[in-house]
């Protein structure tokens, strides 16, 4: 028998007990390079520096911290409905096709056209090729979790396919098209005043947008109240008459189309053509972005930006200390992931015992 | 033999338990001969089910002493319960319904590492328990395709198997028909007369006196009385456990029988494995009056009800609200039906009525949370709107504490139940469905509830009451039929109806075989 968990006061839920976690894997981090002969002072260092320490760095990390945002909320947003969308990464591999499209096809439009025009042909595909298992769960009963990695690798073949024999710019010998018009590039920062050469872009803004967006519609509309019944119980949701299906069906292209973010940053902010890999594992991070950031706007924006921090201080680290093997980033990532998200409530007792020490 | 010159098979001294800010038993003392069949009553949360856990190692008293066969000891888990030979039936079995018989009576009892030899010996132990206590069951057969009652009979080989010499039942009855209970009372007599002792928990007063030989009272976490069952009386154990004397209810005005409110014809309901579980039945509810739908639980009263209430799509018949057809036709599900004065209180509030992991106020608002009177600025839902609304309902009905941001888990039973009560004749509702009106709900919660869906009839409202709790269904309804495997076996009116022509009934006698 669980006894009912004991409440904890509201900060040291949503901010101390996550610090805390983040402090002991970095803690295990430096055993692991003091095991292998590293100086784990010299490295973590690197690490911080080469994510926060510069303009350039701190650009970089907002980069990469944007592809984690959308990927989060995308899965953040299922998750509310208890849907969990593991296709983020084929959504925005669909979406950079839409974006593609449109992009080299409208090129003739205007940037005030061409850009929303691109986004929205991404938004859709990404949303087509999420509310296809939300369409299947809800009226055949096949499992959202199956489906999503199935169609994770059907989006990634039929890209190749596509980008390989279709789409590929005329003599090329890389597997990319042409460059998009351009009209189609999204403003970086940079050119808005920011120090930076970083390729972060509009999309950051557009990605904050897009979590107030999520904030209001799940939390202050009725329709999210009927999402969230959801997924607290469907048997609590078919006595309340909230239409499952279709609240299935919504949530899932509404995630695909946060997911198709990635392809807007990547794609329109940065690379200006479509190419294979574009989306680099960050439909999986999201995963534990989402998980991380207790499936809350406001969590997933402060995760995605501790994994995007880590994703460039690692790349700088293996830069600036060679000895480190380059493994070590992906083994902090899973050090937070196991202690965030999996151990998150492992110091709960712990810290209850201090803080009811601390009441009495 | 003399009860004073062996040592009691179980005797407690002074236990204390608490939880939080709730002392659930205080200063406990009981003392369970050995070869009796001694019950425990009282209401619900009187402590006998926290006092059985603590006898079963589940929790560990706060202060106190157990002896078992006057022998001190210290139970921390059911392991050790178990090796002083205590066992425990729960109220929901503990069976796995996919393997047989013999495999679950073999589950932590297997006997070395490999099967055969251990399922041969066991085997023959189960024949002879069988024969020793008229109880046999086919060792092979599988768990799911076998009766309740079988079951049950089960989980007491399986516990007899271990070697129990006291056998702890917790509300063995609420599931069983009243035939079936009578083979209960047989085998636990048998068993009592071969040495066991049994220990019965129950707040069913009448299986009380049917077979133990001595009775204790809980109430309010302490231990009341003690009582020899052939000295005692059914209205004494009553007034014990309630701590006062019955009221005897009072008089209800006749029922002003207004319009035919909600009519089903021919009505056939399949549940989610498609078995039959409504067969073609009739049914109309008047405003003005209380129809109460008795039986024992699983013949179907619960896909009726869900069928009413739009949750379930019928196979066949036809559902009329206000005279107009709402079945078959677009737009039959539970939102639709609340917009057109319907109102529904689920029969199993955790499952279905209530979100537990959110606020009483969100709770409060559930199935109508698109209302426009909970939006604010933008058409958003407004969060002090819905808070007020939380806070407004819980004072109006009595709902305790009076927090609309506690989480609804945190409420008890009873509260739970009066807020989803409140939630649902707020809007002042035509119909009104109820399953289960006060199932785990205390005495004074019990009362209040009543007296709200009597209000209703009063009010002129079409009240639907379905409740396995017979004494409920005597003590609201104005027409009763009463549900045997999907069908009605017969309507009585309150006048004609008594506890043993229901019993009857509920058991699948017809209502010509009883005139």
């Amino acid at each position: 028998m669980s006894a009912a968990p004991a409440t904890l006061p509201r900060w040291v839920d949503l901010a101390l007990l996550p610090l805390l976690n983040l402090a002991l894997a970095l803690a295990i981090t430096a055993l692991l390079m003091l095991a292998t002969g590293n100086d784990p002072i010299v490295a973590l260092t690197a690490l911080a520096v080469g994510s926060l320490g510069s303009a350039d760095a701190i650009g970089y990390t907002l980069y990469y911290a944007t592809n984690m945002a959308f990927t989060g909320l995308a899965v953040a947003v299922a998750f509310q409905g208890g849907l969990f969308n593991i296709g983020a990464e084929g959504q925005a591999t669909m979406a950079g096709l839409g974006v593609a499209l449109v992009a080299l096809n409208l090129e003739a439009l205007p940037a005030a056209l061409l850009v929303p025009m691109a986004m929205l042909g991404g938004a859709g595909l990404g949303a087509g090729c999420a509310a296809i298992p939300g369409w299947l769960q809800a009226r055949r009963g096949s499992h959202i979790v199956i489906t999503t990695i199935m169609f994770n690798f059907l989006a990634a073949s039929l890209l190749v396919y596509l980008v390989v024999n279709v789409l590929i710019a005329p003599g090329s010998m890389s597997p990319e098209t042409r460059r998009f018009a351009a009209a189609a590039d999204l403003p970086l920062l940079s050119s808005l005043g920011l120090p930076s050469s970083a390729p972060v872009n509009l999309a950051l803004l557009l990605a904050l947008l897009a979590a107030a967006a999520v904030w209001l519609l799940v939390w202050r509309t009725p329709w999210g109240y009927g999402l969230r019944v959801m997924g607290q119980s469907t048997e609590v949701a078919r006595y309340a008459g909230i239409d499952q299906e279709r609240t299935t069906i919504l949530v899932m292209a509404l995630s695909g189309a946060l997911a198709s973010g990635v392809a807007v940053n990547e794609l329109l902010g940065a690379q200006h053509r479509l190419l294979l890999g574009f989306t680099g594992g960050y439909g999986f991070t999201g995963i534990a972005v989402a998980l991380m950031g207790h499936n809350h706007p406001a969590g997933v924006l402060l995760a995605a930006l501790l994994f995007g921090a880590l994703t460039q201080g690692g790349a700088e680290l293996a830069f600036e200390v060679p000895d480190v093997p380059s493994e070590i980033v992906v083994l902090i990532q899973g050090l937070v992931i196991l202690f965030a998200g999996a151990l998150g409530n492992m110091l709960r007792p712990a810290l209850l015992r201090v803080m009811g020490r601390a009441g009495r | 033999m003399p009860p004073d010159t062996v040592a009691p098979a179980i005797e407690l001294r002074g236990i204390d338990k608490r939880f939080g800010m709730v002392q659930a038993c205080r200063g406990v003392d009981l003392v369970v001969r050995r070869g009796e069949i001694h019950g425990i009553v009282g209401e619900n949360g009187a402590g006998k089910s926290t006092l059985m856990a603590i006898l079963h190692g589940f929790y560990q008293a706060d202060a106190g002493d157990i002896l078992v066969h006057g022998t001190p000891a210290i139970i921390r888990d059911s392991r050790d319960a178990i090796r002083l030979g205590i066992e425990m039936v729960h109220q929901h079995f503990m069976l796995v319904d996919r393997l047989t018989v013999l495999e679950n009576v073999l589950l932590g009892a297997e006997g070395g590492a490999r099967l055969a030899p251990g399922a041969a010996r066991a085997v023959a132990e189960l024949a002879r328990l069988g024969d020793a206590y008229g109880m046999r069951v086919d060792p092979h057969a599988h768990i799911e395709d076998l009766p309740v009652g079988a079951q049950q009979r089960v989980e007491i080989l399986k516990a007899l198997y271990r070697g129990a010499e006291i056998l702890i039942l917790d509300e063995p009855t609420g599931v069983l028909t009243p035939q079936e209970a009578d083979d209960l009372f047989r085998v636990l007599r048998a068993l009592r007369d071969r040495g066991c002792t049994v220990l019965l928990i129950t707040h069913k007063l009448r299986e009380i006196m049917a077979v133990t030989d001595r009775v204790s009272v809980m109430r309010a976490g302490r231990m009341v009385a003690h009582r020899d069952t052939a000295a005692t009386s059914v209205a004494e154990l009553g007034e014990l456990m309630i701590g006062r004397r019955l009221a005897a209810p009072p008089p209800r005005p006749a029922p002003r029988s207004g319009p035919a409110l909600l009519e089903a014809r021919g009505l056939t309901v399949r549940d989610a494995a498609g078995m039959e579980r409504v067969k073609g039945i009739d049914l109309v509810l008047r405003g003005g009056e209380v129809l109460g739908i008795a039986g024992v639980a699983g013949n179907g009263q619960g896909e009726l009800l869900e069928a009413l209430a739009g949750m379930r799509i019928p196979s066949a018949g036809e559902i009329r609200l206000h005279g107009r057809v709402v079945f078959p036709g677009r737009g039959f599900n539970p939102a639709a039906l609340r917009r057109q004065g319907f109102a529904h209180v689920p029969e199993d509030r955790l499952r279905s009525g209530l979100l537990r992991q959110a606020s009483a106020a969100d709770t409060a608002i559930l199935g109508y949370q698109n209302d426009p009177a909970y939006r604010g600025r933008l058409g958003l839902l407004s969060p002090d709107g819905i808070t007020a609304h939380g806070a407004r309902l819980m004072r109006d009905h009595d709902v305790r504490p009076g927090d609309p941001a506690l989480r609804s888990a945190l409420l008890s039973g009873g509260n739970q139940q009066k807020l989803i009560l409140a939630r649902e004749i707020e809007r002042d509702p035509a119909v009104l469905l109820v399953g289960q009106p006060t199932r785990g709900v205390d005495i004074g919660g019990i009362d209040a509830i009543h007296q709200r869906l009597l209000a209703c009839r009063a009010a002129g409202k079409a009240v639907l009451v379905v409740s396995v709790e017979l004494d409920e269904i005597l003590a609201l309804a104005d027409r009763i039929l009463v549900m045997f495997e999907g069908r009605f076996m017969g309507e009585l009116t309150a006048a004609e109806a008594s506890e043993q022509r229901l019993g009857l009934l509920m058991t699948g006698v017809t209502q010509d075989a009883l005139t």
